[in-house]
């Protein structure tokens, strides 16, 4: 299985929208972790580093596109969170089309610490209106769904990933789209609502059930806000119980919008896999997502206990 | 003297001087005060103290130099106003009044549900309004993209924001200041109301300004002092500002809060407090004197 890092497809995907004279793209120093700097290497003239300055760079990104620009910014994750504010009364409300990415989110960064683990992005970005959060779950659909931005009609954050994680999508790409999840494995027992780099974790596990006669869906929402609801409720009714899975704390994430749209119009046990409302600390991947109960392992006992709850 | 740029005179509100003297601006100004004290008290809330110390800035700004048109408020290539103080509200709509954007109706729904007169002001409600505010700190860096933008497109088009004093406590704005110079921003022009008082108190007694003129010298840009509420010392400061081409630029206007009316200058109380009806009274008295 090829491997490879979601934060590539970002900057690859910038590099094909430079034709697109209106693109602009910000920095805050951390263009070399985010990948944005294969832009500024063809496009200096279109790239706009404001140092150390996350909710300056937001801003400086609203006012490009209340002048009919299409700005990319990116920092890491965490960082973003800095803007929260920024993100939420200069660019949401108004309803101007900035498109913030953080990478290197979640767990998976390891070594840097608790301070650069951002487990609460998706859910702050995902609680503002006009707002579209999407977290890919590998490089080409990266690639893809930052293209597909340019064009999207509302602002948005993306959280991609800094290590190579399967690539999964190379016979999927006309499947790739914002707003709609994609089904990687059918299955009728149990449904895992997966995102980032949880996916091909999943698809994993449900290999994992399927050893032992359970057969697991398995569902790529790489676009938390809005969900689609539709392919939720539809897989929720075939299987009657559901796990959600991310790297990402169990509150306000994709826990939280499955649960949300379930709870009101399709209710069933609904289990989550994802960071439970504690920091992290220095370590491999590997094993933060151990100790994080975010491996293969988690999400099969995850699975077993949703089915036990059927009624 | 001064010149008058020949877009501006054709583009501006038929109740517009085309040859504008200081008179005519006095003239403004006084409706604006008016404006400003009349919706305040009738919303029973929103800011006349700094709006009233922003408005003879916001008056000689409209009148002699921005060139905007009120019949196509989106006009793309319309110098940008950037009213980051946004609380200072009153003192836009008061100006986009006498410009033509907004009608009195429009004013007399200030703060009322439905009206797009907004508690802070809104370019999604109020044409005209080019910035979204209300959180302090982010207008600085939201003209610095449209300044960027319009220099990207060779444009002449000019960016000006205005600034509260307490508003450059917040970090946001060094970060911004930082930005501007390194860009070299010759297009991006900034007033700051210093009118020395804030929401809870004086400003030195929630945070010790200290020298604004050397700290924004020390940011890289050209920094001129001025009385802001002398027509005249505006006006050239405007002059002198389109003089600066390759630098940031910021007039640090001295201004007195709630200037124009006696018992509300100078005094905190009415940063966030509207006259009551006898108050009204006696303050539209004192600014038609």
């Amino acid at each position: 299985m090829t491997l490879a890092a979601p934060r590539d497809g970002y900057g690859n995907a910038l590099l094909k929208l430079s034709e697109n004279q209106k693109v602009v793209v910000l920095e805050a120093d951390l263009g070399k972790s985010t990948k944005s700097c294969w832009f500024r290497k063809d496009h200096p003239d279109r790239t706009f580093c404001v140092g150390i300055s996350e909710q300056n760079m937001v801003l400086v990104a609203a006012g490009f596109a209340s002048s009919g620009y299409i700005p990319f910014a990116s920092t890491f994750a965490i960082f973003s969170e800095r803007a929260f504010e920024q993100m939420r009364n200069g660019v949401c409300r108004p309803g101007l089309n900035v498109h913030l990415c953080g990478s290197h989110g979640g767990m998976h960064t390891g070594e840097d610490g608790s301070s650069a683990q951002s487990v609460e992005d998706l859910a702050i970005f995902r609680s503002l209106p006009n707002m579209t959060v999407i977290h890919p779950a590998d490089d080409i659909s990266a690639e893809i769904l930052t293209i597909q931005l340019a064009n999207h009609s509302t602002p948005s954050y993306m959280r991609t990933t800094r290590n190579k994680i399967p690539r999964l999508y190379e016979n999927k790409i006309d499947q790739i789209k914002i707003g709609k999840g994609v089904v990687h494995k059918e299955g009728s027992d149990v449904v895992l609502f997966a995102c980032g780099v949880m996916v091909s974790r999943s698809i994993e596990a449900a290999e994992e059930l399927s050893k032992e006669g359970i057969e697991a869906a398995v569902v790529d929402i790489h676009t938390l806000k809005p969900l689609d609801t539709n392919l939720v409720i539809e897989k929720s009714k075939s299987c009657g119980c559901a796990v959600t899975v991310e790297d990402h704390s169990v509150i306000g994430g994709l826990g939280g919008a499955i649960s949300e749209c379930l709870s009101k119009d399709f209710p069933i046990p609904v289990e989550n896999v994802g960071v439970q409302d504690k920091y992290g600390q220095s370590g491999k991947p590997e094993e933060l997502m151990k100790l994080m109960g975010l491996t293969v392992g988690d999400i099969v006992k995850s699975a077993k206990k949703a089915i036990k709850r059927k009624v | 003297m001064l010149e008058y740029h020949p877009i501006m005179i054709a583009d501006m509100g038929s109740n517009t001087n085309k040859n504008p003297t200081e008179n005519h601006t006095q003239q403004i100004a006084r409706e604006c005060r008016k404006h400003i004290l009349r919706m305040t008290s009738k919303a029973n809330s929103g800011h006349p103290g700094g709006s009233l110390s922003a408005i003879d800035m916001l008056v000689c700004l409209y009148s002699t130099r921005l060139k905007i048109n009120s019949e196509n408020p989106d006009w793309e290539d319309r110098d940008r106003f950037v009213m980051s103080k946004g609380h200072a509200s009153p003192g836009m709509y008061a100006i986009l009044r006498e410009m033509n954007f907004i009608e009195d109706g429009d004013m007399d729904q200030f703060r009322q549900m439905g009206g797009i007169c907004q508690g802070h002001v809104d370019s999604k409600w109020t044409p005209g309004v080019d910035f979204s505010a209300g959180s302090l700190g982010m207008g600085l860096s939201f003209g610095i993209g449209c300044a960027l933008a319009a220099r990207m497109e060779k444009s002449e088009r000019t960016v000006f924001v205005m600034l509260g004093d307490g508003e450059i406590q917040e970090g946001q704005v060094w970060e911004a200041a930082m930005s501007a110079s390194n860009f070299n921003l010759g297009n991006l022009k900034v007033f700051l109301d210093n009118n020395g008082i804030q929401n809870d108190d004086f400003c030195d007694n929630q945070m010790l300004m200290g020298d604004i003129a050397k700290k924004w010298k020390a940011f890289g840009w050209e920094v001129k002092k001025i009385d802001g509420h002398s027509h005249s010392e505006i006006i050239d400061s405007i002059a002198w500002l389109d003089s600066v081409k390759n630098t940031p630029a910021i007039v640090i206007a001295k201004t007195v809060k709630g200037k124009g009316v006696s018992f509300m200058e100078n005094n905190p109380a009415f940063h966030g407090a509207a006259a009551n009806e006898e108050q009204l009274k006696q303050a539209l008295e004192e600014i038609d004197r």
